[in-house]
């Protein structure tokens, strides 16, 4: 019935836009009203090889090295990747193997630092003031050397999408200020604290892409950070195509196609990017980074994070060192005894289960969330049989249709998940969240997804082996008929007599086999 | 009469070219080779290892394929191989005949090779490199762990070890639940059936 009304009022131009499906679930935005605190820097800081989508970096450190803050760790081992800097100033004393915040509760690479305590900066890099007169090309070798991944938690390398590219012109940056997970607040309390840096890296990404029109966009549940952009705009003269959008709140909104959707009634196409459409979307704290890193010369070495939940008495939005371990996180909000309770990396939506406190904040922590009660994506353990509601289908973004999906991936009937579009599944969990049958939706695509890839890389090593196998088999070929000639080459210069008779049976069983 | 022979003359005439035209495609559509042959081939791991009782993964496929062999004997491919063929040909699956083990790679302990050059021929997927008389290297990324390398070696330098796992090639096992675990363990009739 919602879907059918938020139809007609589009119809009608009461509404603008808006993606299908989504839900509203409780916002729990308990730390929204309290300052960013800035957490102690801890004394020893892991550093992780990898801490973005694409390649692993290789440490340019040893052991025993006196690294400083903003210092370059660790180099990119090829393109889709952005180097690894230290958090503060200190020695390194260990590189080794150590578990990330990741679902398998494996591990990676790290560089471990011991802080010396003086949080001395490296100074090498020279702040780009001038940035106006600057060519696109500097600023995106900036953005990549400092480390810059979207930091709304997908983590894809910034300076990637940095680009002009001239069969797809960005005609409008979109700025992504919809923090729609509940508990999270760090976009929100950025807004309110740090309108100008926001704008500024917002002004630095539209010179480089040379787009002409901006939007700030924001959900009507945070009045209070855009009316803060508002008026950093209005200060700001030169940003004349800009302008804040209050959208009405829910989830998944800061999703990236369903905020270009809800924003300009454009759908960017299963396979495609919001560029092919001539749009970027930024999230507000890699702005902010970005503004950091070209005028203030500092790679990125500390983030926002929400420490929350509710087994936190006394949460706070961080601002929070790389590399910093989360048992002393939890410990600074006065959590120490952890036992019993249910850890997240990330929003209770998206975020995933902590299988351990001993990992480091990374580049894509948004918030760590302690809860003493199992909520939304951590409540299946009792998956009661599909009652064939539909609710599923219909809280759905990308108009799948869920129930089937799980039937299809419980039973391992790849083929068909994907014929019901397993892949345009954006893990939103949006239809998890409304099952009242508590079946865990997502984890069935997670699981389907993740088994679809094994297969494929399986295919692709299948592939190289027969390849392989068959250069093997030519090549023994070509060895047997070599031999074969040379022999009789031999045989003839020794019997010049009859040399005809002798070399033909031979070339010719030579021939045949090869065949 | 006239209009009867009409019908006939031009029935027959379209038949004839009709069957001109499909014989001409058989011509040029030809297709070299068993397609039920290639098709089983390309869901096997192309190991090459012998493990079957066959060769290799072709004439394992070309025995499946003639009925003469069983769907269940490929040991690296493992269940979902099976469960593949199985499907592909219509037949029941079968229990695996062995139980794949951990996938594993070849190492040589480079000190000890003699460069004998005996593993790098009886490696079927080139996986070896090394020249007479130099100590040889197994290519990890290349390696199917199929052990064939360790027999020939006369000083016994080559270890199988381990696969490495990979972070980035974890997948999400089903979720923890009764119902996961039921649909699941229902899901070869319908890989057979489906
Ligand atoms: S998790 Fe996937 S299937 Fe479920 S609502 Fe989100 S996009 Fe749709
Ligand atoms: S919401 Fe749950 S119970 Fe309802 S149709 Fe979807 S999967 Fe079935
Ligand atoms: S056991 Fe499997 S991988 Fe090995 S040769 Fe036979 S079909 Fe190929
Ligand atoms: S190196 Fe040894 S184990 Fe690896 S594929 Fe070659 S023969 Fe098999």
């Amino acid at each position: 019935m919602p879907a059918m009304l938020r139809k007609l009022a589009q119809r009608l131009g009461i509404l603008q836009h808006s993606f299908a499906g989504g839900v509203h679930p409780e916002m729990y935005k308990v730390t929204a009203a309290r300052p960013v605190e800035v957490a102690a820097i801890a004394p020893i800081h892991i550093l992780p090889m990898k801490q973005h989508i694409g390649e692993a970096c290789s440490p340019l450190v040893k052991v025993g090295d006196r690294v400083l803050r903003g210092q370059k760790i660790a180099k990119s081992e090829g393109y889709l990747s952005v180097p690894v800097h230290a958090p503060t100033s200190g020695r390194v004393v260990r590189i080794e193997e150590h578990a990330i915040p990741h679902p398998s509760g494996m591990g990676l690479p790290c560089i471990f630092i011991e802080s010396d305590g003086d949080d001395e900066s490296d100074t090498t890099l020279e702040p780009l003031t001038n940035w106006r007169e600057l060519n696109p090309a500097i600023l995106r070798e900036r953005a990549r050397m400092c480390g810059l991944a979207g930091l709304g938690g997908a983590v894809f390398p910034t300076f990637i999408k940095l680009v002009q590219d001239k069969r797809f012109p960005i005609e409008t940056v979109i700025l992504n200020g919809i923090e729609c997970e509940p508990w999270l607040t760090n976009d929100h309390r950025l807004m309110l604290e740090k309108p100008h840096d926001i704008l500024t890296g917002m002004a630095i990404v539209m010179h480089m892409v040379g787009a002409k029109s901006g939007i700030i966009a924001i959900e009507d549940n945070k009045p209070d950070a855009a009316e803060s952009m508002r008026r950093a705009l209005a200060e700001a003269s030169e940003m004349q195509g800009v302008h804040v959008v209050v959208l009405p709140t829910r989830y998944p909104q800061g999703s990236e196609k369903q905020l270009i959707y809800s924003l300009t009634g454009k759908e960017v196409e299963a396979g495609r990017l919001p560029m092919h459409i001539g749009v970027l979307c930024q999230n507000v704290g890699t702005s902010k980074a970005l503004f950091e890193a070209v005028v203030q010369a500092r790679p990125l070495t500390e983030r926002l994070v929400t420490v929350s939940g509710d087994a936190v008495e006394n949460p706070a939005t961080l601002s929070v060192r790389l590399g910093t371990p989360v048992r002393s996180l939890f410990a600074s909000r006065g959590l120490d005894d952890l036992t019993g309770l249910h850890l997240l990396h990330g929003g209770p939506m998206m975020g995933e289960r902590l299988k351990s406190v001993d990992v480091p904040v990374v580049k894509s922590t948004t918030g760590l969330l302690a809860m003493r009660t199992e909520t939304m994506m951590l409540a299946h353990t009792e998956e009661q049989p599909c009652i064939r509601c539909g609710h599923c289908s219909e809280a759905c973004p990308v108009h799948l249709v869920p129930n089937l999906l799980a039937d299809a991936c419980r039973s391992d009937q790849f083929d068909r998940a994907e014929n019901y579009q397993l892949f345009d599944c954006i893990e939103c969990g949006s239809c998890s969240y409304v099952c009242p049958a508590n079946i865990p939706l997502v984890h069935y695509f997670r699981y389907g997804k993740g088994q679809i890839a094994q297969t494929r890389r399986e295919q692709v090593f299948a592939e190289a082996s027969r390849k392989r196998s068959e250069a093997r088999e030519r090549r023994i070929e070509a060895e047997k008929t070599e031999k074969a000639a040379r022999r009789s080459r031999v045989r003839r210069d020794h019997a010049p007599a009859k040399p005809v008779e002798s070399a033909e049976p031979e070339n010719n069983d030579a021939t045949q086999e090869k065949s | 009469m006239t209009q009867l022979l009409y019908a006939l003359l031009s029935l027959g005439a379209f038949a004839l070219v009709a069957g001109i035209v499909l014989a001409v495609a058989q011509k040029v559509f030809h297709v070299e080779g068993d397609p039920m042959v290639e098709k089983i081939d390309n869901l096997l791991p192309q190991t090459q290892c012998g493990q079957c009782g066959y060769p290799g993964c072709k004439p394992y496929a070309e025995a499946v394929s003639g009925g003469v062999a069983d769907v269940n004997h490929c040991v690296p491919g493992g269940e979902r191989t099976m469960l593949a063929i199985a499907d592909l040909m219509g037949v029941e699956p079968k229990d695996l005949e062995a139980e794949a083990t951990a996938p594993m790679i070849a190492f040589v302990r480079e000190d000890e090779c003699i460069g004998c050059t005996l593993c790098i021929k009886a490696c079927p997927v080139d996986a070896i490199i090394g020249a007479p008389k130099q100590y040889h290297t197994v290519i990890s990324d290349h390696c199917t762990g199929c052990t064939l390398c360790i027999e020939p070696c006369p000083v016994d330098c080559i270890d199988m070890l381990m696969k490495p796992e990979l972070i980035e090639h974890w997948s999400w096992p089903l979720p923890d639940t009764q119902r996961a675990r039921l649909g699941h363990d229902r899901r070869e009739t319908h890989a057979g059936h489906a």
